[in-house]
């Protein structure tokens, strides 16, 4: 009961916020809703019982990687905003039912995949009961079998910060 | 009420990742934009989480931790871009973005 509520409350905030984050006019705006917004989904990992992706998602999402938007969003000092063209709306009609679309395909596999199987519990029997909390098993696991990606991780954002350090000088 | 099945959250990611795909395909401002392809990759870490959290199982969370990763570097750069792009044009209107180079 307790859980169903939070994920409804959880549920409606975060899609809530995710539809004001697009249709802000104001960027600045729009980027602090983005902060609410994965506030909130770490609060749903929490409902979830995944403790250290809600703690990632805070400190690299809502301290990090929005930082970072708000920095250009400032560093970029909108005079007129882009949507204030003469052609605003020239693709409205057909984003919407390019939209619709998605959403009728989404509808389409959910209504597939959960008819007629009830539940898929049967899949559960097979997990291994490790020692320890989920920091514990998830750092194991990172650790362990997929060590090897998170080092090829380490590298991509090596390159994504040297990327990034080239593309914004102003001259090499 | 009921108790709150996977499916719960699959249609909750379902919908952020339409919304998502709305910013992407409605909006010309590119930072809305990219702050839309943040929203899809949430979406796709809820599904991830969720899942992983009904089969008692991390590896979902560890693949999550890895789409975070390539998140962030996917802002770095795509904001790199946004600046290179605004101090030629002095624009972040996407249908301005039509040339390879110039």
């Amino acid at each position: 009961m307790g859980e169903a509520i939070a994920f409804y409350v959880l549920s409606a905030l975060i899609l809530g916020f995710a539809i004001l984050v697009i249709t802000t006019r104001n960027t600045v705006h729009s980027v602090l809703f983005l902060v609410l917004t994965f506030l909130f989904v770490a609060a749903l990992y929490v409902l979830l019982s995944a403790e250290f992706l809600a703690v990632i998602q805070v400190l690299v999402y809502a301290g990090g990687i929005v930082v970072l938007y708000l920095f250009v969003v400032m560093l970029v000092n909108l005079k007129r905003p882009p949507e204030a063209y003469q052609d605003a709306h020239r693709q409205t009609w057909l984003g919407l039912i390019l939209g619709g679309v998605v959403l009728a395909e989404l509808a389409a596999i959910f209504t597939y995949s959960l008819v007629g199987t009830t539940t898929a519990a049967t899949a559960t029997a097979a997990a291994p009961e490790a020692i320890g909390g989920n920091v514990e098993r998830v750092g194991w696991l990172l650790y362990t079998d997929y060590l090897i990606p998170f080092e090829v991780a380490s590298m991509l954002l090596l390159v994504a910060m040297v990327g990034a350090i080239v593309l914004a000088k102003r001259e090499l | 009420m009921s108790v709150i099945t996977p499916a719960h959250y699959a249609v909750l990611s379902a919908a952020l990742f339409v919304v998502g795909v709305m910013g992407v395909l409605l909006r010309r401002n590119i930072i809305i934009i990219f702050m839309s392809i943040e929203l899809i990759l949430n979406a796709v870490n809820i599904n991830l989480v969720a899942f992983s959290s009904h089969l008692q199982n991390e590896v979902g969370q560890v693949f999550a931790i890895f789409v975070i990763a390539v998140a962030a570097a996917e802002a770095a750069v795509g904001l790199g871009i946004i600046l290179a792009f605004y101090r030629n044009k002095e624009s972040v209107n996407i249908d301005e973005m039509s040339l390879m180079r110039w």
